[in-house]
């Protein structure tokens, strides 16, 4: 019973630890091998990076979604209320009319403080109206899609201002030192994220939440704060997502954000989070992001499956993400 | 006579742990054969390798002689092995009939048979001895009428043996009589039966044989005829009782630290009031479901109750855990495992949780404090684990339990209150978990402890206060401390019957 009993035990159960932590990035280069395989124009660094940048929305949103995940929670709204957001940014902006960085700057409050706003809400209905996650946030999604729709009166919303738009554009289209914006603004949210999650006293009672709410709330873990915040962060990642996303294209619609929720979740999953909760891994998660843009970059580089069928695929990496998960856990 | 189902030197361990060794049981058709042991004695292994529930080690399980193995519960039940199990395992929102039959419906032309179901509901009951609806959903049942409905699901089946886990711990002593009238008419029609318990009393009333288990060896095997409770109480042990309990420290003393006044939690307690003074390890005893828990997860907020309580002469509410344990109140859950300790993750992050404002410099986490603490705790509380990155579900019970009062005691608790703070664990710890409980008052501490053993309570406490049905029921001085005085206030039987009850917690 003492350490020195049964050393090789304790060892191989780190290994095997290890292993599931591991795992997505083992997935990720023997993507990145069978991509260079199947095209040679897959392994050049424009590519690469066009790929990354690509995964940078759903990447920025997977990492709040890791913390509503992580706790035992799940958001499903996320797309929807990325669509939201960028209409009424988009919409701000207009209503301002002139092309310089204050407009701009109030567009960005705006986009950041509704989306923050709508996970609040999705948070407190949680945590104060006891009602299960997964229904308070199908319910918020398609009360987030038909106000987009509603707003946009079933068409387009775009920047109207041209020269906006070409101040804006550079937060895409950008690089800073031969790196796009939107990987820094990535990398950024992830490093924040993980310092969150696994240094501060939250992101540990984040963790003992989504173990077991009871033991938290015994321990004295102010689980209705910890519970509201998870949304609120998820909330504000996905408004950062949009503010990287509305340059792309400057416009949004009512298909904007279609299935992010989907992307986001399976990114999460495919990252070793725990969908039941106990477990979060933000670097992992970003592995997840860019795996699922990968997978839709090689279906387009190569002609073995219609891209049309990438929200299939995507459908299939989740389940057997969640297959592959149950196996290593039965293997613990 | 021949034995039905005879066990073999069987073993039973779990990873490096052994629970079981070498324990050789016969049962003939027609006995009551019981097993008695402490907690963690390994009856309950015993009984669920008997029943195909888990699989022995080492060892070997004959059936009529002839030497089988069980793939399964239902494999056991099919030749004629029965489990009644300890706790309830019924689907609450089904109707009676509807959780007997349940997985092994009566069907008619591919639909269900309700009519038929009900009348063999209504006929199995009858024999039992009664009138329970078979048309009443089981969440409406009392927890007695559960249990019966529980033993005739098991009787349902054809059956040579029926083993029953604890049947009596939940019930009121007229309806374990009654609950014993069934095990006799089981006996008459010459099924084998196994009783497993640690009441003594009752085993004496209802046994032909005894076998007594302790640490997971066989100790003895007798006949009910000329073994007194008192001598089970002996092998079940096997040492003097009275070491196993620290000397009680004499710092008991007339300051009052928390008044409590006509607390009351809506459906479990009513108008109950305490006073705890410091330096005192004042006990709560009573049967299970008498509203100790209740009462003191209410008075730390963890749920909705009312009441005065005055905390050094100001009067306090605490909204939640965190409150009670910022002014210095600290409750651990008799669940350990559901509502203590976090099993998925390792000691470290387990062991700070409570008191994780002590471990944060700036915004982040001193991990290095952390690990210091670690080693702190695993030294004071002689936490025992091959390496400190377990989880702490791979902890046993013992050191659950150590790495719970660690944990606890990291928010240097002026007010401690423990529940059940030896269940399931072995008797080795026990005794460091009482010479701990003594050593907290001695601080000068307030200590409650709250137990369903009397032995414990006697050993342990300064005071101890009894309930019953939600209400105190009176409360016994160190002077008067007897398992007769408990007893016979927590069950509210006159003394002559309470003595003898009593007797089956020796």
């Amino acid at each position: 019973m003492t350490e020195t009993v049964l050393p090789t035990r304790a060892e191989k159960r780190k290994f095997k630890m290890d292993m599931r932590a591991l795992a997505p990035f083992i997935a990720l280069i023997i993507l990145i091998i069978a991509g260079a395989l199947i095209n040679p124009d897959f392994l050049t660094a424009s590519n690469l990076l066009n790929v990354v940048t690509r995964s940078a929305f759903i990447a920025i949103i997977a990492v709040g979604a890791t913390f509503v995940i992580a706790s035992g929670g799940l958001d499903l709204s996320v797309g929807s209320m990325a669509a939201l957001t960028a209409g009424v940014m988009i919409l701000t902006m207009n209503s301002q009319g002139s092309a310089d960085m204050g407009t701009l700057a109030l567009g960005m409050l705006a986009a950041i403080a509704l989306s923050a706003a709508c996970g609040l809400a999705n948070g407190l209905i949680v945590t104060f109206g006891r009602i299960e996650p997964f229904i308070v946030t199908l319910g918020t999604m398609g009360i987030f899609r038909s106000l987009i729709i509603w707003l946009a009166a079933g068409g387009t919303i775009t920047i109207r201002n041209l020269e906006l738009r070409e101040l804006y554009r550079p937060v895409y289209f950008g690089t800073v030192l031969g790196i796009p914006v939107p990987i820094i603004a990535f990398l950024a949210v992830a490093s924040i994220g993980a310092l969150i999650l696994y240094r501060t006293s939250f992101g540990r009672h984040v963790v003992a939440l989504g173990s077991n709410e009871d033991v938290a709330r015994y321990s004295g873990v102010p689980i209705w704060r910890v519970r509201t915040l998870t949304y609120i962060i998820q909330g504000i990642c996905v408004g950062i997502a949009v503010l990287v996303y509305v340059p792309r294209l400057g416009s949004a619609t009512p298909t904007t954000g279609l299935l992010w929720e989907l992307q986001a979740i399976t990114a999460v999953v495919i990252g070793g989070t725990a969908l039941k909760g106990g477990i979060g891994r933000v670097w992992g998660t970003v592995v997840g992001a860019v795996i699922l843009e990968l997978v839709a970059n090689i279906m387009v580089l190569s002609n073995f499956v219609s891209e049309f069928l990438v929200g299939a695929v995507q459908g299939a990496i989740i389940i057997i993400a969640m297959l592959v998960q149950r196996s290593v856990h039965r293997g613990r | 006579m021949d034995s039905v189902l005879r066990a073999e030197n069987i073993s039973k361990s779990f990873g490096p742990i052994e629970v079981l060794s070498g324990i050789s049981l016969d049962l003939k058709p027609g006995e009551v054969h019981a097993v008695i042991g402490e907690n963690g004695a390994g009856k309950s292994t015993l009984m669920r390798i008997l029943s195909g529930h888990i699989a022995p080690t080492k060892g070997s399980l004959h059936l009529n002689g002839q030497p089988i193995t069980f793939s399964g519960p239902v494999d056991a039940e099919a030749h004629g092995i029965v489990l009644v199990h300890q706790e309830i395992l019924l689907a609450p929102d089904l109707t009676v009939a509807q959780n007997l039959f349940l997985g092994r419906e009566i069907k008619r032309y591919g639909f269900v048979d309700d009519k038929a179901m009900r009348e063999q509901t209504r006929d199995i009951l009858r024999e039992l001895g009664t009138s329970i609806d078979p048309d009443r959903e089981v969440s409406r049942l009392s927890i007695a009428d559960r249990q019966l409905v529980q033993i005739a699901r098991a009787l349902l089946v054809p059956h040579k043996v029926v083993a029953f886990d604890e049947p009596t711990a939940v019930l009121t002593p007229i309806e374990a009589e009654s609950l014993f009238e069934i095990i006799r008419k089981l006996r008459a029609q010459g099924v084998a039966v196994l009783y497993i318990s640690h009441r003594l009393n009752e085993v004496k009333a209802v046994a032909d044989r005894v076998t007594v288990l302790r640490d997971g060896r066989h100790i003895a095997t007798r006949d009910i005829e000329g073994l007194e409770p008192l001598e089970m109480a002996r092998l079940m042990v096997g040492r003097d009782m009275s070491k196993l309990y620290p000397e009680k420290p004499e710092t008991a003393s007339d300051q009052t630290v928390l008044a409590v006044r006509d607390m009351a939690v809506p459906g479990f307690v009513e108008n109950v009031s305490f006073t705890l003074r410091r330096g005192e390890i004042l006990g709560f005893g009573g049967l299970i479901g008498a509203g100790r828990t209740e009462l003191f997860e209410a008075l730390v907020g963890l749920r909705a109750g009312t009441g005065t309580i005055t905390l050094d002469g100001k009067q306090v509410h605490f909204r939640d855990a965190r409150e009670a344990m910022a002014a210095g109140i600290v409750y651990l859950s008799e669940d350990r495992k559901g509502k203590g300790l976090l099993l998925q993750q390792n000691l470290r992050i387990n062991l700070s949780l409570a008191a994780l404002d002590k471990f944060t410099r700036g915004s982040f986490i001193d991990v290095a404090a952390e690990e210091t603490a670690l080693d702190g705790a695993i030294k004071d509380f002689d936490i025992r684990t091959r390496s400190r990155d377990l989880l702490a579900g791979q902890l046993s019970g013992g050191n659950q339990q150590k790495l719970l009062l660690a944990k606890m005691m990291l928010v240097e608790p002026r007010i401690v209150i423990i529940d059940e703070p030896t269940r399931g664990v072995d008797i080795g710890t026990k005794e460091q978990i009482y010479s701990f409980i003594a050593s907290l008052a001695a601080e000068g501490r307030a200590v409650v402890v709250i137990s369903s053993e009397m032995q414990e309570l006697i050993g342990l406490c300064h005071r101890v206060v009894v309930m019953r049905n939600g209400r105190v029921a009176g409360e016994v001085a160190q002077d008067g401390l007897s398992e007769d005085a408990i007893v016979y206030l927590a069950t509210g039987v006159h003394e002559e019957r309470a003595a003898e009850i009593a007797a089956g917690h020796a």
